[in-house]
């Protein structure tokens, strides 16, 4: 039972070498859909091309539902996951400073990766920027950490939030997706078409 | 006319659906295998602390937040991130090789100068370098990885970095349109 790593299946020593193949298989997917262009990713925010909320949100339903098959099949256990924790205020605060950072920059972390293989200097440039930027908070983490470690609400889950079974939730998530891509090709149907 | 068509080729992305698909069957892979999920700022951090470490050993010791992440017999470097993120430059590369995207280039708008575009990509990467420390994670392993476990810190983040995004991208329309 899943997953194979912790549960000693697969021994630990291949951890870096899986690690290595998923990223190879995590980089082509995010190029050949485009994510190594500022200017395709930037195209959500104006409306004028939506790869990355269709890629986006794609990508989260197909992975939860394909989550809840598996932990249904029994070739997973859900409890056993990493599930990102929740400190409240650093996931608001953090997540604006990232959104203007996105928009500034064109890039999130993982897009400018792409970009720096295929040769994009200005994904370079944002590269060295983020690397200032964790030098920054690093330095001055007496100044964060009540942020970063304030309002802690251990690793939950909506489930707990709500109180609502996630089968509810996968439903729910995946009725909004399909009204979100919807609209978003009518938005860009109206919208005067950029060429990049 | 080989060249026209190459030229057009360089431009012909893969239809988001069938992107997203693939991306949502690897974030699944990687939880069956490792119990988490996919990540890219990590090996940002990796690097800073492990630069800081050679460069100021005792510094690094003493701050606490480089301190979380030095270990006397490992050197940070040798992470799983770390790893992952090697193959996506791999992985990027070899996409961009089959379909001629591979140059050197700065990328942006005909309305601006390369100059300013190459100073907003290092202001943007510093905001979006010091948002991922404090949200723990970054649009991969935040807020999608998170999202896939339904991760309540996962969604706020989500929400946050496209919210905001969308409210300041009026600010910065000249760069893009």
């Amino acid at each position: 039972m899943g997953p194979l790593i912790p549960n000693g299946v697969i021994p630990y020593e291949w951890s870096n070498i899986i690690a290595i193949l998923i990223g190879i298989a995590f980089g082509f997917i995010l190029e050949a859909s485009g994510f190594s262009s500022s200017r395709k990713l930037a195209g959500v925010f104006y409306g004028y091309d939506f790869a990355v909320l269709k890629v986006f949100f794609t990508a989260a339903l197909v992975a939860l539902i394909g989550l809840l098959y598996m932990d249904y099949l029994g070739y997973l256990d859900m409890g056993s996951m990493y599930v990102h924790p929740t400190y409240l205020w650093g996931a608001i605060v953090g997540g604006a400073i990232m959104g203007v950072g996105f928009v500034a920059g064109g890039f999130c972390p993982g897009t400018s990766l792409c970009a720096v293989a295929i040769g994009k200097i200005d994904a370079l440039v944002y590269v060295v920027g983020i690397m200032i930027g964790v030098f920054i908070f690093s330095e001055l983490y007496v100044l964060f950490q009540p942020l970063y470690e304030g309002a802690f609400e251990g690793n939950i889950t909506l489930m707990d939030s709500f109180g609502i079974n996630r089968y509810w939730f996968v439903f729910i998530f995946t009725i909004i997706a399909i009204v979100i891509f919807k609209l978003s090709d009518m938005i860009r149907k109206r919208n005067k078409k950029i060429f990049y | 006319m080989t060249k026209d068509k190459k030229q057009k080729n360089s431009h012909l992305y893969w239809n988001p659906y069938f992107g997203g698909f693939l991306l949502g069957i690897l974030i699944l892979f990687t939880f069956y295998m490792t119990g988490r999920g996919l990540g890219a700022s990590g090996a940002m951090k990796s690097s800073v602390v492990t630069i800081v470490d050679t460069v100021t050993h005792s510094h690094a010791e003493a701050n606490e937040y480089y301190s979380k992440f030095l270990d006397d017999n490992e050197s940070p470097m040798n992470n799983w991130l770390v790893f992952e993120t090697l193959g996506v430059l791999i992985g990027a590369f070899i996409s961009g090789g089959l379909s001629n995207r591979i140059s050197w280039r700065v990328q942006h708008s005909p309305k601006i100068t390369s100059k300013r575009r190459l100073a907003f990509a290092l202001g943007g990467g510093l905001l979006f370098g010091l948002g991922a420390q404090i949200a723990r994670g970054c649009t991969s392993g935040a807020a999608l990885s998170g999202m896939a476990v339904l991760s309540t810190g996962g969604f706020i983040t989500m929400i946050a970095i496209f919210g905001t995004a969308f409210l300041v991208a009026y600010f910065f329309r000249k760069n893009w349109i």
